[in-house]
C-alpha cells in the first residue's frame, strides 16, 4: 500500500519533472528573445527600458489579441501552422528533416487552387475531393524524396529543397499560364462550393479549417503514441539500430513518414486554399508556412499540443507587424524574436548532446 | 615502502553518479598494483584523473612524494605518467616506430629521422624483452602486438608508472601469459604498475597488492599473496558469489540450425565470414570462441538478419531463413540477446513497456491492426519486471534510467519470453556485475534444460567454458574447431583462437 502510494506518487513528481525539464528551455529562449528584442526598440528609437518594453508589448498585444479583429486574423495566422507544424513534427519524430514541407504545402494550395476550379459539385462532395486532393499530392511531394532517401541513400535535406522550388515553379507555370485570370497573377476564385465555413461571417477570414487543424493535433498524438506506425517511426527517430533490430523496417518507416509528413503538409494547402486565400497567386518566394512550420515543430519539441502553443505564438507575431509599424518598430522585429528563440531551441539540443555524450563517458569510464 | 603515487580523499561526480567518493589509493615503486572493481565501479575513472583526463571535484595527488596538480595528459606524462587504453590509439596506417614516436619524433633538420627512431624503439624494445619489428604497419599486427606497441609508446616518453586498462580483454590465454611476462621484466626495471581489471584469475597471477573498488569507494588494499580469489570476489560484489554454475549433463535433441558455408562482407567489402559450418541442436548451449573480431559478430547480425550474406545458407527447423528480413526471422523462431544492449537491444528513451514488446509490437495480443494495446503491454512488461527480477520503480520509466545489469536483464527476459526456437546469446553479460551474470546464466541454462537450442558468443572464456555444451572456435571468419566443453582446456582454446591447430597433439578434445 506504502510502496504504491510511493510509486505514484514518484511517478506523479517524474512527471512534473519532465514536463518542467521539457518546457524550461522553450520557455526561457522565449523570455530572451522578447528582452533582446526590447533591447532593439530601446536602441532603435532611443526610449528607455521600460517605455521601450510597454511600447513593444502594446504593440504586439495589440496586434495578436488585443482586438476582436486582431483576435481573428492572429487564428487566422495560426491555422496553416498547425499543419505545416504538424508534418515537420512527423519528420523529426523519425529523425528525418522534412524541409520540404515548404513545397508540399505550396503543391496542397496548387491542386486545390485546380480541383476548386470545377463547377456543379456540391459542397459535400467538393470539400472532402480537394481535402484528399490536398493530402495526396503533399504525400507525394514528400515521399518522392523518402523514397529516394530509403532506396538509393540521397539526402533528404538536399531533394527536398529541390521539390520546393519545383513545387513553386510548377505552380507559377500553371498559374500564370493555363489557369491564369486575366489580368491579375492568380488563378480565378475557387467555387463556393469548395470553400470553407467562415463561421464569423464572410468578411472574416477564419473558418472552420482551424478546426480541421485541432483535429489533427489530436489525430498526429494518436498516430504517435496509441498507434504501431508511432511506435515504429519513434523507434527509428531515437534508435534506427534497434528498430531495425526489433524487426522495423527502416526505410519503410521513412518513406511512411515522409508521406505522413507531406500529406499532411499539403492538407494544410488545400485549408489556405478553401479557407483563406481562395486562390493560388503567383509566387515571387516561397510561401512561407512550411519553414515557419520548422520552427514551430523545434520550439514545439515536435509535441502536437506544443505545436499548438507554438502557432499561437508565430501567429500572433506574425499578425502583429502591422501595429508595430504603426508605433514605429519595423516589422522584421518579429523575425528577430523568432530568429532567437530558434536558436536557443536549437542550443538546447545541443545541450542535451553533450550531457548525453558526458553521461555515456562517465558510463563507459566506471 | 616508497610511494610513487598516492591519491587522498578523490571525489568525482557526473551527472547522477558518483563515481569516485573520498578514494585513497597509492602505489608503491616497483610493484604491480590491480583496481580491481565491477564495470562502473569508478576503476578507470580514478585512473583518468590521475592521468589528467578528468578534474576530481575535490582530493589530492602526490607524485613522488611531491602535490601534484595534473590538469592534463601533458602534465601527467610529464610526471612519468603513462596509461594504455582498453581502445588502442595508434594510427593504424603507421609503422610501429612511426607509432611510437609519433609526437616525440628524433629530428634532422625539419624532417623526422627516421633511423635513428627505429633504432631508439629497437633498444626500448630489447631492454625490456619485446618481441616486435618497429617497421611493421599497424594494421598487419596482433592485437596482442599493438597493446606492446601501446605500452613502448608510454615508454618512450619516459614513463615510470605505468597505467593499463583492462589490458587483458583483448588477448588470448597465451598473450595474457606472455604480458604477465612484460610486466615483471617491467617491475624489473623499476618501472611500477596499475592495472584495471575485473577478472580474478589474472589478479591472482600477476599482481603484488590489490585495492577493491566497489561503488566508487575503496573496500580494502590487501597483498596478494594474503587472499584467495572467492574472498576478492566477495570483496568486489559485496557478498558471497558463486563463480561455478551448476548444470546437468545436456540432452541434445534434433539440430535446429544449421549454418553451410556461409559468407559474409564487412562494411569495408572485405570478407569476414569465409564459409562458416555449424549445426546447434536442441537442448545443447553452443558457445561460440574467439578474440573479438574474428567474425563472430557479423556471424550473429547475419542469422539475424541485420547483415546480408554473400554465399552459403542457414537453416531453422528445416527452413531456410537465408537472406530473410529480421521480422521474418523473428517470426521463424529466432530471438536474439544483442552484444550491445544500448545500440540494438534497448531504445534508450522508449519506456520498459514499449522495449518489452520490441518485435513483436504490431502483433496481438499487443496489437490490433494499427491500434497498440498499451494496457495489454504494460501488464506484459509488468509479468517480465516480476519474473527476471528487473529493479526499477515501474514499468513506465525509461530504458536509460536502469542499470547495465537491469537494461540486460530487460532484454534477457523480452527475448526469453518470445519463446524461441534458437536463442542467440551475443556477449550477454558483458559490464554486468556477478550478481546479474550468475542471474542471466542460470536462465540461459535454463532454457537450454527446456530444450531450446543456444547459440552463446562471448570473448569472456570463462563464460564460454562455464556454460557450453559444445564449444566452437572462430578464427578469421572460420570454425577452426569444435570441442566437447567437458575436455577443452583453455590451452586448447587459446591455440585455436589464435589460428593453431591441435593437428599433431592426442585427437581426444575434437568432436
Amino acid at each position: 500500500m506504502t510502496a504504491n502510494a510511493n510509486n505514484s506518487h514518484n511517478s506523479l513528481l517524474n512527471v512534473l519533472k519532465s514536463t518542467y525539464r521539457t518546457l524550461l528551455f522553450p520557455l526561457i529562449s522565449i523570455i530572451v528573445a522578447m528582452f533582446v528584442a526590447v533591447l532593439f526598440v530601446v536602441w532603435g528609437r532611443g526610449v528607455g527600458f521600460f517605455e521601450g518594453t510597454s511600447l513593444l508589448f502594446k504593440a504586439i498585444w495589440n496586434g495578436s489579441f488585443g482586438s476582436k479583429d486582431s483576435l481573428i486574423e492572429t487564428f487566422v495566422y495560426v491555422t496553416p501552422l498547425l499543419f505545416t507544424g504538424l508534418a515537420n513534427a512527423v519528420a523529426f519524430k523519425t529523425g528525418l528533416f522534412n524541409i520540404g514541407v515548404e513545397g508540399q504545402f505550396t503543391i496542397g494550395v496548387l491542386i486545390t487552387a485546380i480541383l476548386g476550379l470545377i463547377s456543379g459539385l456540391p459542397a459535400i462532395v467538393h470539400i472532402p475531393l480537394i481535402i484528399v486532393g490536398g493530402i495526396l499530392a503533399g504525400a507525394i511531394w514528400g515521399g518522392i524524396p523518402g523514397y529516394l532517401k530509403a532506396k538509393v541513400g540521397t539526402n533528404e535535406v538536399v531533394n527536398t529543397i529541390m521539390m520546393n522550388f519545383i513545387a513553386m515553379y510548377l505552380s507559377n507555370y500553371i498559374v500564370m499560364g493555363p489557369l491564369n485570370k486575366p489580368g491579375v497573377a492568380s488563378t480565378p476564385e475557387i467555387r463556393p462550393s469548395a470553400m470553407l465555413w467562415r463561421f464569423l461571417g464572410e468578411n472574416n477570414r477564419l473558418n472552420t479549417g482551424l478546426f480541421i487543424g485541432l483535429l489533427l493535433i489530436a489525430l498526429v498524438y494518436i498516430l504517435f503514441w496509441k498507434t504501431t506506425i508511432g511506435y515504429e517511426i519513434r523507434a527509428v527517430g531515437l534508435n534506427p539500430y534497434a528498430a531495425e533490430y526489433g524487426g522495423i523496417s527502416i526505410k519503410k518507416n521513412m518513406i511512411l513518414a515522409m508521406v505522413i509528413s507531406g500529406g499532411i503538409a499539403g492538407l494544410g494547402g488545400a485549408i489556405y486554399v478553401s479557407g483563406i486565400q481562395h486562390n493560388a497567386m503567383e509566387l515571387t518566394g516561397f510561401i512561407g508556412y512550411g519553414f515557419d512550420g520548422i520552427a514551430v515543430a523545434l520550439l514545439a519539441k515536435s509535441h502536437p499540443v506544443g505545436v499548438l502553443f507554438a502557432s499561437i505564438l508565430f501567429g500572433a507575431l506574425n499578425s502583429s507587424a502591422i501595429s508595430l509599424q504603426l508605433v514605429n518598430i519595423p516589422k522584421q522585429i518579429v523575425f528577430l524574436i523568432q530568429a532567437i528563440i530558434i536558436i536557443f531551441v536549437a542550443a538546447d539540443y545541443i545541450y542535451k548532446w553533450i550531457g548525453e555524450k558526458r553521461k555515456k563517458e562517465a558510463m563507459i569510464n566506471g | 615502502m616508497e610511494k610513487v603515487v598516492e591519491m587522498r580523499g578523490i571525489t568525482k561526480v557526473f551527472p547522477g553518479v558518483r563515481a569516485n567518493d573520498d578514494v585513497n589509493f597509492e602505489l608503491a615503486k616497483g610493484e604491480i598494483h590491480v583496481l580491481l572493481g565491477e564495470n562502473g565501479a569508478g576503476k578507470t575513472t580514478l585512473m583518468n584523473i590521475l592521468y589528467g583526463l578528468y578534474q576530481p571535484d575535490s582530493g589530492e595527488i602526490y607524485v613522488n612524494g611531491k602535490k601534484v596538480d595534473i590538469k592534463t595528459p601533458g602534465d601527467a606524462i610529464k610526471l612519468g605518467i603513462g596509461m594504455v587504453h582498453q581502445h588502442f590509439m595508434l594510427v593504424h596506417n603507421f609503422t610501429v616506430a612511426e607509432n611510437i614516436i609519433l609526437g616525440k619524433e628524433p629530428k634532422k633538420g625539419i624532417t623526422v629521422n627516421m633511423k635513428q627512431a627505429i633504432q631508439d624503439v629497437k633498444k626500448l624494445a630489447d631492454l625490456y624483452g619485446f618481441k616486435i619489428d618497429p617497421e611493421a604497419i599497424i594494421e598487419d599486427i596482433t592485437v596482442g602486438q599493438q597493446q606492446k606497441v601501446e605500452i613502448l609508446k608510454a615508454l618512450y616518453r619516459g614513463a615510470d608508472i605505468l597505467i593499463l586498462d583492462e589490458p587483458t580483454a583483448v588477448l588470448t590465454p597465451q598473450e595474457i601469459e606472455e604480458l604477465g611476462v612484460i610486466l615483471k621484466n617491467l617491475v624489473k626495471e623499476g618501472k611500477s604498475i596499475i592495472l584495471i581489471t575485473h577478472k580474478l584469475k589474472e589478479v591472482m597471477s600477476m599482481s603484488d597488492r590489490v585495492t577493491i573498488v566497489r561503488r566508487g569507494k575503496v573496500i580494502d588494499t590487501v597483498r596478494t599473496s594474503e587472499t584467495s580469489i572467492d574472498r576478492l570476489a566477495e570483496m568486489m560484489v559485496g557478498r558471497k558469489v558463486s563463480l561455478k554454475i551448476d548444470k546437468a549433463p545436456a540432452k541434445p535433441g534434433k539440430v535446429v540450425l544449421e549454418i553451410k558455408d556461409l559468407r559474409a562482407q564487412d562494411h569495408r567489402g572485405l570478407p569476414v565470414l569465409k564459409g562458416v559450418n555449424l549445426e546447434v541442436r536442441s537442448g545443447e548451449i553452443l558457445g561460440i570462441a574467439g578474440v573479438d573480431g574474428n567474425g563472430q559478430s557479423e556471424l550473429i547480425e547475419v542469422i539475424t538478419g541485420l547483415r546480408k550474406s554473400t554465399g552459403g545458407k542457414f537453416i531453422l527447423n528445416g527452413k531456410d531463413l537465408t537472406g530473410k528480413s529480421p521480422r521474418e526471422i523473428i517470426e521463424a523462431g529466432i530471438a536474439h540477446i544483442p552484444e550491445d544492449r544500448h545500440k540494438r537491444g534497448l531504445v534508450l528513451k522508449y519506456s520498459l513497456a514499449e522495449n518489452a514488446v520490441l518485435g513483436k509490437h504490431y502483433a496481438a495480443p499487443f496489437a490490433k491492426g494499427i491500434m497498440m494495446n498499451y494496457a495489454r503491454i504494460k501488464e506484459y512488461a509488468r509479468t517480465l519486471i516480476r519474473d527476471f527480477d528487473v529493479r526499477t520503480p515501474n514499468e513506465e520509466v525509461m530504458a536509460s534510467a536502469l542499470s547495465g545489469g537491469n537494461q540486460q536483464k530487460m532484454v534477457a527476459a523480452r527475448e526469453i519470453n518470445k519463446d524461441p526456437e534458437l536463442l542467440i546469446a551475443a556477449q550477454p553479460t558483458r559490464g554486468l556485475d556477478v550478481g546479474a551474470i550468475e542471474y542471466i546464466h542460470k536462465r540461459l541454462v535454463m532454457e537450454r534444460d527446456r530444450g531450446r537450442a543456444v547459440l552463446l558468443v562471448s570473448l569472456e572464456l570463462d563464460e564460454i567454458l562455464n556454460l557450453s555444451d559444445r564449444i566452437a572456435v572462430i578464427y578469421d571468419g572460420e570454425i577452426v574447431g569444435i570441442l566437447d566443453a567437458k575436455n577443452a582446456t583453455e590451452n586448447e582454446l587459446g591455440i585455436l583462437m589464435a589460428g593453431g591447430s591441435l593437428k599433431n597433439k592426442k585427437e581426444g578434445g575434437i568432436v
